[in-house]
């Protein structure tokens, strides 16, 4: 087994067993991994939220960049920053 | 912020269900207690279904399937399904010996997410002395290529200690191999068998430094390909650690005849009473038992915790080790270095682990009793 990174893949999804899920009683979205919980705040939520093995890195760039009207190459950095480190921790596959 | 009454209080993140006491396994630093449940106390089916329809109504999103050794169960698919039903993301804490492949498929079909599988070395024939259990070693390598042939992801957990710390580079690369996503390295901790086994698992300074250049060292160069969770020995800390990231803040584990505890070991601490899901709701023991909100927030604290800075992220450490090593569950944790207690435990780790380890009392109900797989 090798480490992905981001470049390579640019279709990232959440594997199956990776859940984001709507969390009726705090009112929040959560995404449920094996022994852990993450919240996401709302600006780290598009990333999980975006990644459905339809949207390429390149697709979910240029949404963000319209959605909060900011450079494509400012978003690319974060994104591909935040992918990777989330790639690391087994909550995405590339 | 403390939690006097019962108004603020969080609802737990995930609870653990010790399905049975019975396992096939005698591991002497086993985290179930010294007086271990029979078969005939345990919860049916029912019941437990119950309690995970109550999990999920209290706002419960994950749930352990544990034990004891939880495949002893027949109806361990039957919960398991009736969770993913109920949309509580299931983990299964095994062994691994009496899995075969066709369990393993029911359990994936029933919609199981996730396996966490112990392996007490990689030296097959110390890892079977360790668990107590001849073949064992064999039977979960072959249990670990049936989770991943089956698609589950997959949680090496290795507790380590005295005897299996000098091949804990090997225990990584099979780990790596078994083709685990995540790896815990937990040194034992002392509570119930662990405490009664301390002199024989208690590592001395030196091998818990090297451990943990290794394990450094290892997370660095298995990046993106094996995540690690590393639990430090609490002993040669300097601060302790958020047990169960506090009494009664996320957590909540039930016994097989249904007693709902904080903790796993809370039941050492023998002047609390703790409610059975046969006689009240989840939602009313997590709210309003007298023995969750004993420790509950930071009310309860003495100093030094009370006006520490860290109150509020250790939550003053945890409760069984204060009672095992002070006397008193309601004392600092003596692994902080500002209890007065802590250079006692400092001393014993070092005198503990500078003599001959002992032979292992291994895990035993107190009359031998056949194990009903």
């Amino acid at each position: 087994m090798t480490r992905a990174i981001v470049e390579d893949g640019p279709v990232p999804r959440l594997p199956w067993h990776i859940k984001l899920r709507f969390d009726k009683q705090r009112d929040r979205w959560v995404v449920l991994a094996p022994e852990r919980v993450l919240v996401p705040d709302e600006t780290a939520l598009e990333i999980p939220k975006r990644c459905d093995g339809e949207n390429s890195v390149d697709a979910i760039v240029g949404a963000l960049a319209e959605a909060y009207a900011a450079p494509a190459v400012k978003i690319r950095e974060d994104v591909s920053a935040l992918l990777q480190d989330l790639a690391d921790k087994g909550f995405i596959q590339l | 912020m403390t939690a006097p009454a019962n108004i603020g209080i969080d609802p737990p993140l995930a609870i653990l269900l010790e399905l049975t006491h019975r396992c096939p396994l005698r591991c002497p630093y086993c985290s179930n207690p010294l007086e271990l449940e029979r078969r005939g106390a345990e919860l049916d089916t029912a019941t437990w279904r119950r309690v995970l329809e109550e999990a999920a109504e209290l706002g419960i999103l994950q749930v352990h399937f544990s034990g004891g050794e939880p495949t002893v169960r027949h109806d361990l698919e039957a919960l398991v399904e009736h969770a993913a039903g109920l949309d509580l993301y299931s983990n299964l804490i095994t062994a691994g010996v009496l899995l075969d492949e066709a369990r393993v498929a029911r359990l994936v079909e029933a919609g199981l997410d996730h396996v966490q599988l112990s392996i007490q070395d990689s030296d097959a024939v110390n890892a079977d002395h360790i668990g107590g259990f001849a073949g064992g070693f064999t039977r979960k390598i072959q249990a670990a290529h049936w989770i991943r042939a089956a698609g589950l992801p997959l949680t090496v957990n290795a507790p380590v200690h005295r005897s299996n710390l000098a091949h804990l580079e090997d225990i990584i690369a099979l780990a790596v191999e078994l083709g685990a996503e995540r790896l815990e390295v937990a040194h034992v901790q002392y509570y119930g068998w662990g405490l009664r086994n301390r002199a024989a698992l208690m590592p001395t300074r030196d091998q818990l430094d090297r451990a943990t250049e290794v394990v450094e060292a290892a997370r660095a160069r298995l990046k993106g390909v094996m995540v690690f969770d590393y639990v430090v020995p609490d002993y040669y800390a300097q601060r302790p650690k958020s047990c169960m990231g506090g009494w009664a803040r996320q957590f909540l584990n039930v016994t097989p005849s249904g007693r709902v505890l904080p903790c796993h070991a809370a039941e050492t601490i023998s002047d609390l009473d703790f409610e059975r899901v046969t006689e009240c709701g989840l939602a009313e023991i997590w709210r309003d038992s007298p023995a969750f909100n004993r420790f509950r927030g930071t009310g309860w604290m003495p100093e030094p915790c009370r006006s520490c800075d860290r109150r509020e992220i250790d939550w003053g450490g945890c409760r069984c080790q204060a009672l095992a090593i002070t006397g008193d569950a309601a004392n600092t944790d003596p692994a902080c270095g500002l209890s007065p207690h802590h250079s006692e435990i400092l001393t014993l780790a070092e005198e503990e682990s500078a003599r001959e380890a002992p032979e292992f009392d291994y895990r035993r109900m107190a009359n031998p009793a056949v194990v009903e797989a």
